[in-house]
């Protein structure tokens, strides 16, 4: 699958990215320049980690306007997969591509750890390498990852199953907004969410930091295998 | 014509900064402030004279990009002009 990584200034996840979907999942891979107008032929755009135009205004609402962008929501809307992690998902949510706002974390502190989420649904592009239920454990790195909307937004959130990821307790229990298990205040514990057609997802934790054992860690080499449609016996032969 | 424009969060949505503010506020001794809220202020300077045409073009301004409508409010202030009923 032809891949593209898009590079804003400040992005800092952008060649941890290309690294896994190009070196440890063997994709053509390439970066994208957010003043480009043309996503190249790729079929997954990812909107890497990282503080674009250095989180001026709010994090994601700079890059958000940036011209590539037009290009991402056009594909986006012909069914593309879109990938955003963390600044990346900031800027789905400034999109409009997905549907809630971010706010500072509830204890003001830029959260660095791990944490673990648990898979709501596996029927996605993006999560077909879990299962539904399953914890994983995977890096967050945010200051402003406080996942907010209106009761309403949020119910019609989970009746429509777009909660991808949650934030829970190691054993899968859900965290909720001040719990523990939930590093920045997020309403019901939500770490990624999918829009109405589940090919565009956005995430906090850092999947791409979690994808070779050297690292530590591969929980979140599925859903990069997933997404190029390589989740069964070539991310066994990867890992 | 000058424009302030303030941007803060919504009144139902909780204001980590601001309950910060509010704690250390009755920390040095000022009782009684019930709430905080921190938003951002923009002064803007426009080259448009008719004080609609701006506070339309402003209006536009916070809905694209000042402000995020999902968790915050905004009020815009036109230098000269008498505040909206």
């Amino acid at each position: 699958m032809r891949c593209g990584v898009v590079m804003f200034p400040g992005s800092n996840c952008d060649h941890d990215v290309y690294h896994v979907l190009k070196h440890v999942l063997g994709q053509e891979t390439r970066f994208l320049w957010h003043q480009d107008t043309s996503l190249r032929g790729v079929d997954l755009v990812v909107l890497p980690g990282g503080f674009s135009y250095g989180d001026y205004l709010r994090g994601g609402s700079m890059a958000a306007l940036s011209p590539l962008m037009a290009a991402v929501r056009e594909h986006a809307e012909d069914g593309g997969l879109v990938l955003g992690i963390c600044n990346g998902f900031q800027i789905l949510l400034e999109m409009g591509l997905l549907p809630g706002a971010m706010r500072r974390n509830r204890g003001l502190r830029f959260v660095c750890k791990d944490v673990f989420v648990r898979v709501e649904r596996d029927d996605l592009p993006f999560t077909r390498g879990y299962r539904t239920g399953q914890v994983l454990r995977m890096p967050v790195a945010h200051a402003e990852g406080n996942y907010e909307d209106s009761e309403e937004h949020l119910d019609g959130l989970e009746d429509s199953r777009r909660v991808v990821f949650r934030y829970v307790s190691p054993d899968g229990e859900p965290a909720a907004a001040d719990d523990p298990g939930n590093p920045n205040g997020s309403a019901r514990g939500i770490a990624g969410v999918t829009n109405e057609h589940g090919n565009v997802l956005g995430m906090m934790p850092h999947p791409e930091r979690v994808s070779e054992v050297v690292l530590g860690g591969t929980d979140g080499l599925a859903l990069f295998a997933g997404a190029v449609g390589v989740a069964g016996e070539l991310l066994e032969a990867a890992r | 014509m000058r424009a302030t424009v303030t941007v803060y969060p919504r009144k139902e949505i909780l204001d980590p900064q601001g309950k910060a503010i509010r704690d250390a506020l009755g920390r040095i001794g000022f009782d009684g402030v019930d709430d905080v809220r921190a938003g951002k202020s923009f002064a803007i300077d426009l080259a448009v004279d008719d004080a609609a045409a701006a506070r339309e073009q402003l209006d536009a301004m916070c809905k694209k990009l000042l402000a995020n409508p999902v968790v915050e409010d905004y009020e815009i202030d036109l230098d000269g002009e008498e505040a909206a009923p």
